[in-house]
């Protein structure tokens, strides 16, 4: 029987729980460890680099610096606008200057302080307002648009303006940044590397070294987690271990410790968003017209794609019928902040959610209606500011169903009771939406390879392009080969993700995994497949024959698949396949602002309670329930697992998780002493999470659909949430103040400012 | 020579300096890479393992950091960790984990694995909530937990007639007296006190250690290896918790683990403090005296100690000597205690049913986190409710754990009422200076400081000592006014 569409367990579960599963610092191989010299400001310039000193600490096998990069010392992943390392001017306090590679960390550390580095400070920027104040970019403006915006301003009955923040978010991956690079004859490398990426990891070394991709393989065990943090910064750090394995013919290990790893790497892009909307009277929007900056760090990385992911979703689920929104990324010296997890859609979907609040706290309406009369509906309502048609629409359903399944009407009657009796605890309850563009925005990373290679035996295993970082894609990946091919999961075997296996891949992200390696490896397995029919006719002396479970059955016979295999091999048949896919029907033009960028959208709904002390800010999640849309779930156990965790990861972006720099560009928050992710007690103890049933796509993967990413702006419900219990300690119709992340000093300031309207 | 039981056999560690970390010696010199570093600071539990130590009623696993435990800390003790946990069949929590599809990414599992570990074999999680105190220190950053809890639900406290049960009643810590010198450091372990005492003799530079919770950070953070180290552990009349009297005598090197079950039928504000204390890993480690000597202005312990009047009890090799609480803090990070000289223990006088007696802790995470406010709260009133004693005590807003002196002074004679209270949170500002930092800022401070006595004078108007209520209670709980 096929596990497709069936709850899995993790396809490594067994391996985890037992400790045998192996990260990149786990595998027994000895090798020379690293420490890099890091940039002691945000801005300056090198007056003096000395390593002699360095080099003569014992234990010290070598320090290497741009001098010592053979290539170009270059590792911005889509503009060059990055050093491997600084070489003149440094530009965030931490940017790798050198690195220091010992026999022990204790060694390697002493060489750290004994390299002699001097530095002018020049002025820095360390935040986003000084960034805009000083007109400090990165990027021009770009602007999506449709509809006439200034004349639907002109006479509408309820304008509102306002400026919506949203805080960085450090992805705290458990396990941190790791590379190991294992030097191979005639100059050539290969590196075991933690990274969502390893063909761009593969790209960039190949420049830094100076040799072409062939001379490299960059493989990827699994990940301890990615969430986006490991989809470009890795590379850097690859890429010092390939140098310095290269250059010693050795064995070289670059691991960042936890500290220096959230000090040193990008976060989910802050972002400024100043805006102004109208509405009818009855809540209805007219108009919306934002213009959002994001914080993207000293250098590029990803930021334009991102910020231009915020403006695809400034729209979340609402039709605005005159919508223009501009995004801008500043340029800061600080870490260059990178992708996480929705890659500026929740950013922007964080602005027009905080308009619909606003416009129903203005008119004193319940929000959950404000909304739902916004949502896309039939044409004409159906077109997004780029111009893309939104069909298949699926929000109105989701809605009823959730509303319905939560008893969010009663509840909400019964919580105003609890509120009229309760001086200093409030309890708030939200409704929020989620609608998401699936595809890579960039058209032409949406391509995917795979190779499957079954033996004699009856046993296959599995190649593609995704990495496995948590998110179950192998177990996916697994289900759909054991089903195509007709053999039983356990004799498949999903290997680790190698780019001499499958060249050329885009980085696993997007929450495209499933949807592009599968069909890759689909592709793949029927290729086989098809050349296995022959040989089970025969075997079985049938026309119709079909493998499933391990057996080939036709004519009223079935045989184990491997009798089918060995068939195959006495009688010289090919039994690897290559698999490739490009998704079709996609694409922007960057000029006129318009396209199809997404080959469909996700969608969602949360309903979130929770409970808001008035006298310490502090807050807890009562309930949340979620209706989500996984489409005809490839795996359901699986997809909740994606939805309760990016749920909740999205709680700790806008609650409790506070990036803080002080003036100097240093980071205070920079170990989980003081930088806090949802611990355990965070989670509701009631949460209902449902994915929607009936729900095939087509055109994707067994009618499945993407589920990485959209979950966590579910969590946009629990700031819905508190927005309500902060306006009870006000008089009707108070409008809310409430600062993002809400930290327990953001809600009681809240509640003090909505205590002061009274 | 540091010898401990580690997976059912007895090992050496030679030739290693007293201060490496167990973690470290596990990964690097034994390749037992299941046990992983997430942040070798104690904050994320990826690195937990489990040691046996002696409880009230005989030897219990214990979930500890191994990120923070020293080699020369777990000698003569008996390790379990990840790697030793599977036989013929997973473990119980191994299997329920993996059936609960709790591990995602897999990095923090294996310490989610040993925390569930030590809960399978403890018999007192009787409620939803104590699974997530229990869970608390493992941080998983894929799953949202629910899964995590499902797994605990299953497990914890089925005691399953296993080995590990088996080997438990054999398993207590034997001699773990300790005397060690390698790559210029000293670590020793005294059994008695004139062995102590010898040894400050001789070393009087040495420095105290017990859990290492805060002390180990200066090796897995700062990267400074104290050079010599004496730890109070294996002092059993330093672990004693006992009453006498109507006086709580808690000994300073008993865990927070274990004030938090001594407490709980006899001091409800002690106890709500420990129960946000910090991870389980952590309380198993962290100790009264830790936690007080270090004179941390944020430190949990200090503000319900000082508003319940506690003296703490000073000994060396000549004298004992009493000091009342509010004097020992002497300075930022600086106590009273003379050179050669221990926290024996502190005493605590059970408050008259009288009084009005409730500790809180604000933080930005509610569990497994540093106060960003902390308060005793203690108000005593006679038959015509005149307050006769106050003793309002903050953490978080001055330099030291501090005594809001203007604010007690202004309602001592006064009737205890709503007014009185609210007219006493404006003259907390006198003596409560509290600065901006990453935790809060000091406007915020000086709010809750003021809204916390407000909130006491309400959670207190009926029951007058409230213990924790189950669940996810708020931190000022609804009283008598909601």
């Amino acid at each position: 029987m096929s596990t497709l569409h069936q709850p899995q367990l993790h396809e490594s579960g067994k391996l985890h729980v037992t400790g045998e599963a192996r990260y990149v610092d786990d595998l027994a191989v000895p090798a020379l460890v690293a420490q890099v010299v890091p940039a002691p400001v945000a801005h300056g310039r090198i007056r003096r680099l000395d390593v002699t000193r360095a080099r003569a600490v014992p234990g010290v096998v070598a320090v290497f610096t741009h001098r010592d990069v053979p290539g170009e010392n270059q590792v911005g992943p889509v503009i060059h606008d990055e050093e491997l390392f600084a070489f003149d001017t440094v530009r965030f306090l931490g940017q790798s200057v050198a690195l220091v590679v010992a026999e022990s960390y204790a060694a390697a550390r002493a060489g750290v302080k004994a390299v002699e580095l001097e530095v002018d400070p020049l002025p820095a920027i360390t935040t986003l307002d000084e960034a805009l104040a000083k007109g400090s970019f990165l990027t021009d403006p770009h602007t999506m648009q449709r509809g006439d915006v200034e004349a639907a301003f002109v006479g509408a009955p309820l304008v509102l303006q306002g400026q919506v923040r949203t805080g960085g978010q450090d992805h705290f991956y458990l396990e941190t940044q790791c590379s190991l690079a294992l030097p191979e004859e005639g100059g050539t490398v290969r590196v075991i590397s933690s990274t969502q990426h390893p063909s761009e990891v593969q790209t960039i070394l190949s420049h830094v070294l100076g040799v072409g991709r062939s001379s490299i393989v960059v493989e990827v065990p699994r990940m301890g987690g990615g969430f986006g943090g490991k989809e470009t910064q890795a590379a850097p750090y690859a890429a010092m271990a390939a140098l310095a394995a290269v250059k010693l013919r050795k064995a070289v290990k670059v691991w960042l410790n936890r500290d220096q790893d959230m000090m040193w790497t990008g976060k989910r892009h802050p972002f400024l968003s100043n805006w102004r909307a109208a509405f009818d009277a009855q809540g209805r929007i007219l108009a919306l017209d934002a213009k959002l900056y994001a914080d993207g760090g000293f250098s590029s990385d990803l930021s334009r794609a991102i910020c231009d992911r915020a403006l695809y979703h400034a729209d979340n689920a609402y039709f605005v019928p005159a919508i223009r929104v501009t995004g801008q990324v500043a340029k800061t010296n600080l870490p260059s902040n990178t992708a996480f997890r929705g890659f500026g859609g929740p950013q922007g979907m964080a602005l027009v959610e905080e308009v619909m609040s606003r416009a129903a706290e203005r008119l004193g309406l319940d929000p959950a209606t404000v909304r739902a009369q916004n949502f896309y509906g039939d044409a004409p309502r159906n077109v997004t500011q780029y111009h893309q048609t939104v069909t298949e629409n699926r929000i109105g359903r989701i809605w009823s169903e959730l509303l319905e399944s939560s008893r969010y009407a009663q509840r909400r009657a019964e919580l105003e009771a609890f509120n009229a009796g309760s001086a200093h605890h409030k309890w708030g309850l939200a409704i929020t939406p989620v609608k998401f563009g699936i595809s890579f925005t960039t058209s032409f990373l949406n391509q995917a390879g795979a190779l499957v290679v079954v033996y004699a035996d009856g046993t296959a295993q599995v190649n593609h392009g995704g990495t496995e970082m948590g998110q179950g894609l192998h177990t996916k990946i697994r289900a759909i080969a054991a089903h195509e091919l007709g053999l039983d999961v356990s004799d498949v075997r999903v290997m680790t993700t190698a780019t001499d296996k499958v060249p050329n891949t885009s980085a696993t992200a997007a929450s495209s995994g499933s949807d592009l390696n599968g069909q890759a490896v689909k592709a793949a397995c029927e290729t086989v497949r098809e050349r296995l029919v022959p040989i089970a006719q025969k075997l079985l002396g049938a026309e119709a024959v079909s493998f499933a479970g391990g057996f080939a059955t036709g004519g009223g016979k079935a045989v184990p698949m491997r009798e089918v295999t060995q068939a195959a091999y006495l009688a010289q048949v090919s039994m690897s396949a290559t698999g490739y896919y490009r998704t079709p029907g996609i694409n922007y033009d960057r000029a006129t602002a318009k396209g199809k960028p997404f080959h469909y959208f996700a969608y969602g709904a949360a309903v979130a309670e929770v409970e808001l002390s008035g006298l310490t800010g502090e807050h807890r999640v009562r309930r949340v329930d979620i209706l989500h849309d996984a489409g005809r779930s490839l795996s359901p156990s699986i997809d909740v697992g994606q939805v309760e965790g990016g749920f909740i990861q999205g709680v700790g972006w806008l609650t409790c998780e506070e990036v803080r720099f002080d003036g100097k560009g240093f980071l205070a928050t920079h170990s989980p002493d003081t930088y806090k992710i949802p611990a355990c007690g965070d989670t509701p103890t009631e949460f209902h999470v449902k994915l929607l049933e009936n729900a095939a796509q087509e055109g994707v993967i067994h009618g499945s659909k993407a589920v990485g990413e959209p979950p966590l702006m579910l969590a946009l419900s629990v700031v819905a949430a508190l927005r309500h219990a902060v306006s009870a300690f006000g008089p009707a119709k108070t409008e809310v103040e409430l600062a993002m992340p809400c930290t327990p000093e953001a809600l009681l300031f809240a509640v003090e400012h909505a205590k002061s309207k009274g | 020579m540091i010898r401990f039981n580690l997976n059912g056999a007895w090992v050496e560690a030679s030739d290693v300096a007293p201060t490496t970390t167990l973690l470290r010696w596990l990964r690097d010199t034994r390749g037992l890479s299941g046990t992983k570093e997430g942040c070798a600071e104690g904050d994320c539990g990826a690195c937990t393992v489990a040691v046996v130590e002696q409880g009230a009623k005989g030897p219990e696993y214990r979930a500890v950091n191994s990120c923070l435990l020293l080699l020369p800390m777990v000698h003569g003790k008996h390790v379990v960790t990840v790697d030793g946990l599977k036989r013929e069949q997973l473990h119980p929590a191994q299997q329920a984990l993996a059936e609960a599809l709790g591990s995602q990414c897999g990095y923090c599992t294996p310490g989610v694995v040993m925390t569930l570990f030590e809960a399978t074999y403890r018999g007192d999680l009787d409620a939803p909530w104590k699974l997530d105190d229990q869970l608390c220190g493992n941080l998983c950053r894929c799953t949202g937990y629910r899964p995590i809890r499902e797994a605990a639900q299953q497990v914890a406290g089925t005691c399953p007639a296993d080995e590990f049960s088996k080997a438990l009643p054999a398993s207590a810590p034997a001699d773990t007296s300790l005397q060690l010198e390698r790559a210029g450091q000293r670590f020793t372990t005294p059994a008695t006190f004139d062995a102590l005492w010898d040894e400050l003799d001789a070393h009087p530079d040495a420095r105290f250690v017990v859990g290492g919770t805060d002390l180990s950070l200066e090796i897995t953070k700062r990267f400074q290896a104290p050079p010599k180290l004496v730890s109070l552990e294996a002092l059993a009349p330093l672990r004693a918790l006992t009453e006498v009297d109507g006086v709580l005598r808690l000994g300073a090197t008993a865990t927070i683990s274990e004030l938090e079950a001594f407490t709980a039928a006899r001091s409800p504000a002690i106890h709500r403090m420990v129960r946000y204390f910090g991870a389980r890993q952590i309380k198993h480690r962290g100790t009264i005296g830790g936690n007080l000597c270090t004179a941390s202005p944020i430190g949990d312990l200090a503000p319900v100690f000082l508003s319940l009047g506690a003296t703490a009890v000073l000994r060396s090799r000549a004298t004992e000597r009493r000091v009342p609480l509010h004097e020992f803090f002497v300075a930022y990070r600086k106590t009273a205690l003379g050179p050669k000289e221990v926290l024996a223990a502190i005493e605590v006088p059970r408050p008259s049913p009288t009084a009005r007696s409730v500790a809180y802790k604000v933080s930005k995470r509610r569990e497994l986190d540093i106060s960003t406010v902390s308060a005793g709260l203690f108000v005593d009133t006679d038959a015509s409710n005149l307050v006769t004693v106050a003793r309002f005590a903050f953490g978080g807003v001055a330099a030291t754990p501090k005594r809001a002196t203007a604010a007690e002074r202004a309602v001592v004679g006064k009737p205890w009422t709503r007014e009185t209270a609210l007219a006493a949170s404006k003259l907390l500002g006198e003596d409560l200076t509290p600065l901006s930092d990453h935790r809060g800022s000091a406007n915020y401070r000086a709010l809750v400081a003021r809204n916390l006595l407000v909130g006491f004078f309400d959670e207190t108007l009926t029951v007058r000592q409230p213990a924790l209520q189950s669940g996810h209670a708020a931190t000022v709980q609804p009283g008598g006014l909601s």
